[in-house]
């Protein structure tokens, strides 16, 4: 998509995607997981990155840090600017002055994310340490209490050991060295899917009000519907290494297009309102080493026609920043049936 | 009122650690009748799957009963127990980790057939296999593949598969879809569902999961640190919570849908430690309504509205019955 266009007015771009490519060469074969990602963040927006296993979330993520594991992964095209600067052309030292400082990252797994070695002072200590210069270890341990504080960790519990806190509270530890810095971009990478759900609310609370206060902004991978309408403003939504709809958190909830997303919203169970069956997406997601012709969603999709199969669907713009790429929009009053029970 | 397949009384198993005892079940009571699914909800550590596996004794409880079809199965000599075993199955949470790495499919989903000598003639046990296949939704094309090389939602299909072969009448189903995406997660709840409408199965399904447990439920017994606080049929639950924590649990569900306004509770703390507990509520050092009288005694599950049971001192007060 066009940046441009796609911009909105008044609000400070933060980063910017261009048409990112990743590959995984492995002896199994090529895996593309990203085949041309193009996304824009606005200062203190949260952007929700949502889709299934294999979609790409996190390899999109990754590539912000300039993070993909090489071997086996390979970037093969795109931009990846930061505040401008591409971060895909950095040198090793203005990554590392960049990760940890201007992006930070929390990952899924709370219980392999700290050192069980270092307490967890020390390593909220070493992020502070090595971002800002001249600063004395007394005092980056001070910080580092603090920041203890800031996510509700007592500071006296800094010379404590990862085993000695539950998960919920290693996240908040995992939270408290990402905000250390803080940092202009925060990734969550899945920041609750380990924890419970009423430590999950407490989580995704601290998240929402430190946000706020250190006035970042934020990408949410996830795939759980519920918390992407929770704290996201604008969500895209993957599948297939692609973003097949984005839009603000109202579009793609209320005004939704693509028939993926349709799926995703009818195969959860509603809460609210019991019904005797669920409406799951049919088939399976598609093999990532095979480069299909077509759309990738088309052999699991009830709307799919033989133009489907012929060409990739380009994001095309429905309107005030919402896009889709579904070639059914070639016909002006094609409408998806979200939410209509069909059998089978 | 129809007939109850499996009644457990006074359910208990503690576990013996080097800081005292481990209260994992804690005199747990409740009936599944014929036909019907129990949900089982709670977090990380409330007992929820020691529960099922001490029905199954596959762990053995330290005390209760636990009565299936008229007969308390926790005194059955081994002997018994293996053939009643046919009638009892689980499904277990990780599809990736509840099956053998180095069988085929098909190898896994006779093994309970050739070990209970169901089936003897090799062509029997072939045919009973690729009906079994059929049951869950598996291409024939698969049988002499390794779990390997499927997803997760055929793996999870194979466990169904394995669970069926022995036509049980009570299936224990521990979180049988986490693993799963949503897409294929609602694929899996709606086999098992046609499964129980064509083979009468009865279900306790336990999980986290608070939305699948409402769409897949007749009843909901809610679970925490080891008891019992809530049970109720699954409309008259998610229609009038009544327990603090039950309450708290489902305020904390992320509702899909950007218009949802409801208040959300946010319960302080985290579960506190299952040893040694104190003869008072386990929820009571994280209840926002906790009382002074509720550090003294551990309440009883008590009916107060038709067939909803609360285990909370305070209920009434809490919600001005």
């Amino acid at each position: 998509m066009n940046k441009e266009e796609h911009k909105t007015s008044d609000v400070e771009e933060i980063l910017n995607i261009k048409d990112l490519v990743v590959d995984y060469e492995t002896e199994d074969g090529i895996i593309h997981a990203v085949n041309g990602v193009s996304l824009t963040l606005g200062k203190e927006r949260t952007l929700g990155l949502v889709g299934e296993t294999g979609a790409g979330k996190t390899t999109t993520a990754l590539s912000v840090l300039n993070l993909i594991p090489n071997p086996p992964g390979v970037i093969k095209n795109g931009e990846i600017l930061l505040n401008g600067k591409d971060v895909l052309k950095m040198t090793e030292k203005e990554l590392e002055a960049m990760r940890g400082s201007d992006v930070a990252m929390i990952f899924q797994d709370p219980m392999t994310a700290l050192n069980p070695v270092d307490t967890v002072g020390q390593q909220i200590a070493e992020t502070i340490l090595l971002h800002n210069e001249g600063i004395s270890k007394k005092e980056a341990m001070k910080r580092a209490g603090e920041m203890l504080e800031v996510v509700g960790i007592p500071a006296s519990r800094a010379s404590e050991y990862p085993h000695q806190f539950s998960g919920g509270m290693k996240q908040r530890v995992v939270i408290a060295i990402g905000l250390s810095c803080n940092p202009k971009l925060l990734i969550a990478d899945e920041p609750t899917t380990a924890l419970d759900v009423t430590i999950q609310a407490q989580i995704l609370d601290i998240m929402q009000n430190l946000k706020k206060q250190y006035q970042t902004s934020m990408i949410m991978i996830t795939h759980d519907l519920g918390i992407v309408a929770k704290v996201c403003d604008e969500v895209a939504v993957m599948y297939a290494g692609r973003i097949v709809e984005y839009g603000s958190l109202r579009d793609i909830f209320k005004r939704t297009k693509h028939p993926y997303t349709e799926g995703l919203f009818d195969s959860l169970p509603n809460i609210k309102e019991r019904s005797a069956r669920l409406n799951p997406i049919p088939g399976l997601v598609p093999d990532p080493t095979v480069v299909q012709p077509g759309c990738a969603f088309a052999p699991r999709c009830r709307y799919a026609t033989e133009a489907c199969k012929m060409a990739v669907p380009e994001l095309r713009c429905m309107g005030n920043g919402h896009y889709v790429a579904c070639s059914a929009y070639d016909d002006p009053n094609f409408k998806i049936r979200k939410g209509e029970k069909v059998d089978g | 009122m129809a007939e109850k397949l499996l009644e457990v009384k006074h359910l208990k198993k503690y576990f013996d650690t080097p800081r005292g005892k481990l209260h994992a079940v804690d005199d747990v009571s409740f009936s599944i009748e014929k036909g019907k699914t129990l949900g089982v909800v709670g977090e990380s550590g409330c007992g929820k799957s020691t529960t099922g596996r001490c029905i199954l004794r596959l762990i053995e409880p330290t005390s209760g009963e636990v009565i299936f079809n008229g007969q308390d199965i926790t005194k059955l000599h081994p002997r018994d127990m293996k053939a009643l075993r046919k009638d009892m199955q689980i499904i277990f949470q990780d599809p990736y980790a509840s099956l053998d790495p180095r069988k085929t499919i098909s190898q896994i989903i006779s093994e309970p057939i050739i070990i209970n000598k169901i089936l003897t003639n090799k062509q029997d046990v072939e045919d009973r296999v690729h009906e079994l296949m059929d049951t869950v939704g598996l291409a024939q094309r698969l049988v002499n593949t390794y779990p390997h090389e499927l997803d997760g939602g055929r793996r999870q299909r194979i466990g169904i598969a394995r669970a069926l072969a022995m036509n049980p009448k009570f299936i224990v189903c521990d979180e049988p879809v986490s693993a799963l995406d949503v897409s294929i997660q609602a694929q899996i709840l709606n086999l098992l569902q046609d499964l129980q409408e064509k083979m009468e199965l009865t279900f306790m399904f336990i999980t986290h999961d608070l939305s699948v447990v409402n769409h897949f439920s007749d009843d909901i017994a809610v679970m925490y640190l080891g008891q019992l606080v809530e049970k109720a049929p699954a409309e008259e639950l998610f229609a009038h919570p009544l327990h603090p924590y039950t309450k708290a649990l489902f305020s904390a569900i992320p509702i899909p849908d950007p218009d949802d306004q409801s208040e959300r509770i946010i319960i302080k703390g985290e579960i506190t430690s299952p040893i040694n507990l104190p003869d008072a509520c386990h929820f009571a050092p994280r209840c926002q309504y906790c009382e002074e009288n509720c550090h003294h005694g551990n309440p009883a599950l008590v009916e107060v509205r038709p067939n909803h049971f609360v285990a909370c001192s305070c209920v009434e007060e809490i919600n001005a019955l």
